[in-house]
Order: structure tokens, then sequence, then C-alpha cells
């Protein structure tokens, strides 16, 4: 049975709220958490990018730049890097 | 007014014959934002080291690329660029502008940024350089409103580019500014939401010319090229040689694989041997054309030095028909993002995705039979392995 996108997407917030200032997570890596945590055959791919989209279009989640794009929480907090 | 500032080390960049972007942005230093540009570009060459940090989280909403966050590390000393974001806006195909579409833009980005442009950056992109945070919201609305959008940036699809392509180019072996449309529209979503190991780039070219250095640029080359003979007009061979060309030093003993002879009268072409070099017909452009039978070469995995060395694209698809819908493109499109995306290290790129784990096992991935084309040059010997062969060989031993 699939799983439901609500329970998707709290489980994605609460994977980044928990490792919010430690660890940077790209799509693919939450991607890969949902899976293993639901099941392959409950949570695919399409059902995290899916659920990852409604969390970024609501402000939930947001998109940073750190040398590669990440998914963060959208509070204000520097992030730029050096030049060069 | 603006006070005007010193900038002797500037300056010197104005030296020379060359347009000089140094005069460019003096021009608008009337404008707080370039006034405090030309400051701190001051600075930095006075200091040795660059006061710009970039990345961070600054974007428009929903959108994980076509803004690069740029910030000052000196926001007291030059505090109208304590924010200096770029806006990378998608470029129509070819670069092809009405002039009002450009009016438009000037018109927006002097009302919301620095006005300072660059037509057009390394990406292909309308660059907009120079948007308070304040301002990137307001800006984006106004370009969506007047039918604009942002590129790519961050680890995404970046905006595809083309050669100008049969709107201009009689060499074209497939319409480029379709294919270069099309993909856009189709990769709506790997273009604005990032999902990638790192960035992922397409660029078509027109024909084997390449003037959009597809094959060092991009991450999937698409280059135009024939499958039948090159069109020989002998008559305009001959008035080629009549006015002074010499057909054998010029053309003939430059061909790179000799597959051309000429006795006084006729060019002879062993086609079956024409690496595409495009040489002779960019000599005798009146007299050569591309075969008819035309399409385009695929080729992946070029990119130039950042995490690792330059890697140029190897051929990946020897000729792939290209007519709209392009689904034969988009499903090995796919099928190369499904495979790196999961197994692609943090920032690799998808040519040092294949060097890590091998062509063959990068074709097994994708569900692609190898073929002997797939070489790194003309003429060397292609990466894989052929079962079959090695199974005769071991017979015959």
């Amino acid at each position: 049975m699939a799983v439901d996108i609500e329970a998707l997407k709290a489980a994605i917030f609460d994977l980044v709220a928990s490792t919010h200032g430690k660890k940077n997570l790209k799509p693919m890596d939450i991607t890969k958490d949902m899976i293993a945590r639901f099941g392959e055959d409950n949570c695919g791919k399409i059902d995290v990018k899916r659920a990852l989209r409604e969390l970024i279009d609501a402000g939930t989640l947001t998109y940073m730049y750190a040398g590669g794009s990440y998914i963060t929480l959208p509070e204000p907090r520097s992030e730029a890097v050096d030049e060069g | 007014m603006t006070k005007e500032r010193k900038t002797p080390l500037l300056d010197e960049l104005e030296q020379g014959p060359w347009p000089s972007f140094v005069t460019e942005i003096k021009k608008e230093a009337d404008r707080p934002m370039a006034h405090d540009l030309l400051g701190i570009l001051e600075r930095s060459y006075a200091d040795r080291v660059s006061h710009w940090k970039h990345g961070g989280l600054v974007g428009v909403m929903g959108y994980g690329g076509g803004v690069i966050g740029r910030y000052s590390d000196l926001p007291e000393e030059f505090p109208a660029v304590k924010e200096f974001h770029t806006f990378r806006v998608n470029q129509p195909s070819a670069w092809f502008y009405t002039s009002d579409a450009l009016r438009t833009l000037c018109d927006i980005w002097e009302k919301h940024g620095s006005g300072l442009t660059n037509m057009h950056g390394s990406t292909g992109d309308i660059i907009f350089l120079g948007s308070s945070s304040a301002a990137l919201e307001p800006c984006f609305a106004e370009l969506s409103h007047h039918g604009w959008d942002l590129g790519g940036s961050g680890s995404n699809m970046r905006t595809p580019s083309c050669c100008v392509g049969p709107a201009r180019c009689e060499w074209a072996c497939y319409d480029t500014l379709a294919a270069c449309y099309d993909i856009t529209q189709a990769f709506q979503d790997e273009l604005h939401r990032p999902f990638f190991p790192y960035k992922y780039k397409f660029k078509f070219a027109g024909c084997p010319n390449d003037c959009v250095a597809s094959i060092a640029r991009s991450d999937c080359s698409i280059i135009g090229t024939w499958r039948d003979d090159i069109q020989v007009d002998q008559a305009k061979v001959g008035e080629y040689a009549r006015s002074g060309t010499d057909i054998q030093s010029e053309v003939c003993n430059l061909c790179p694989t000799r597959c051309m002879s000429w006795d006084g009268r006729e060019l002879a072409i062993d086609n079956s041997n024409c690496v595409r070099c495009m040489h002779c017909i960019n000599v005798l452009a009146k007299a050569l054309k591309p075969g008819k039978q035309r399409g385009a070469t695929i080729l992946v995995g070029s990119k130039a030095p950042i995490i690792g060395g330059a890697l140029l694209s190897s051929v990946l698809v020897p000729f792939l028909e290209m007519k709209p819908p392009y689904d034969d493109l988009k499903e090995l499109t796919a099928a190369i993002w499904e495979l790196w995306g999961e197994h692609g290290k943090n920032r690799e790129r998808v040519g040092e995705f294949i060097q890590r784990v091998g062509l063959g096992n990068f074709l097994d991935g994708i569900g692609l039979d190898p073929v002997p084309e797939m070489v790194m040059h003309p003429r060397t010997n292609p990466y894989i392995f052929f079962e079959d062969e090695l199974d005769d060989d071991a017979g015959n031993a």
C-alpha cells in the first residue's frame, strides 16, 4: 500500500529538521532514506519527489546552495561560501 | 550624483583595444550598486583576494535554481553591494530577440536590480548581475508576467543552449532551436528543482563544427551529423580550383583520414572513411554539403575542471534522427538520470561517474548495447571488449 503523502511529508520534515546544522541533505539522500523507512513497495522516487515539491512550494522546506544543492529548513542562516 | 571613485587598478583593464567590463560598469556608476561595485573590485585587486561569498539560502519560492546568492564581506564599506545576487534568465533558443523583448528585460532589471547585465553568460543564460534579497521575488514576478522564466543553477539540469542552427546555417543537420526548446519544456521540473548529484548540461550543435562547443562544455552533447555521403558539386569544386584554392594541399592533405583525392578535375571522397570533421566542407563551402540523411550523434560526459580535470564528451549513440517529439533522446536521458542520480557521488558529474564505474557497467545500467563507435576519438579503440569476439578468439585458439 502506497505511503500516505502527509505521512511522507512529515517524515521528510522530521529528517531534515533532525539533521539541520549537522549534515546537508541532497534530495536523493532524502529519497533513499524514505524508501528505506517505508519500504520499496510503499514508497518510490516519484512519491518522494511529489512530497518534496509540496513541502518546498509551501515554504516548509527550501533549497540551499553550498557547493551543490541541498534541502534545508527555511530559517535565515548564513551558508555562503568563500569564492575561489 | 555619486562621487567619482578613484580606481587606478581597474583603469588598467581599460587599456588596449579590447572591450572592457570596467568601462561598461563606469557608464552606470551614477547608480549606487555600480558605484560600490567598482569600489569593491578595486579593493579586491588591491588586496589580491575576492571580497565575495556565494551560495546560501537565496532563491525564489519553489525554485532551487536560477538565482546565485552573492554577498560582500565588506558590507559597511560598500553597502550598496552587500547583497549582489545573480539572476540567470532562460534565454530564447539561439539568442534571437525582438528589440521590444530586450527593452522589456532592461526595464525590469533597471527597476529591480543594478541594471548591469551579461549578455550572455557562459551558460548561455541572460545574466542579471546584482540584486538585493528583497528584490528577488518582485523581479521574478515581473519577469514571469512578461513570459520569461529563470534558468538553471545548482545541482539541476542547466539551461539548455543551442547554436543558431537552420535559422541561419545551411549545414545544420537538425533543428537545434526546436530541440533545445522542446527539451527545456519537457524537463521543467529538472531545470528548476535540483534532484541530481551535480549539474547536468545539454548543448545542441547543428553540425560537427560544434559552434556551441558542446563536446567540451556539456554533459550531453547533441552534435548534428549525416550518415550518407557528402554532397559534392564537382563544377563548383572546379571553380574553387580555378580561383586559386589549392585543393590538394588545402583540402585533401588536411583531411584527418586522407579519404579524399583530387586529380585536377574531380574530387573523390571515400565516404566510408570520413570522420565528419567538416574541414573540406568549411573550405569548399559552396561546393560541398553534409549528406541528406541527417540527424545527430549523442555524446556524454564533458565538463570543465572544477572538482576533477576537464573531460570531453564521447560517443554514446552514433546516430539518432532528431525529430520531434525527441522521444529517444528523452528516454535515454531519463535512463542516465535514473542511474547517475541513484549511484552518483555528491558533486560527481556524469562523465566522472562513467569513468568511475566503467562504460560497460554504465551501458548495462542504462540498457544500451555497446557499439564500435563508442570511442574517445575517431580511429581509437572502443572502450568495450565485445564478448562475442572474445568467445570467437577463445574458440580459435
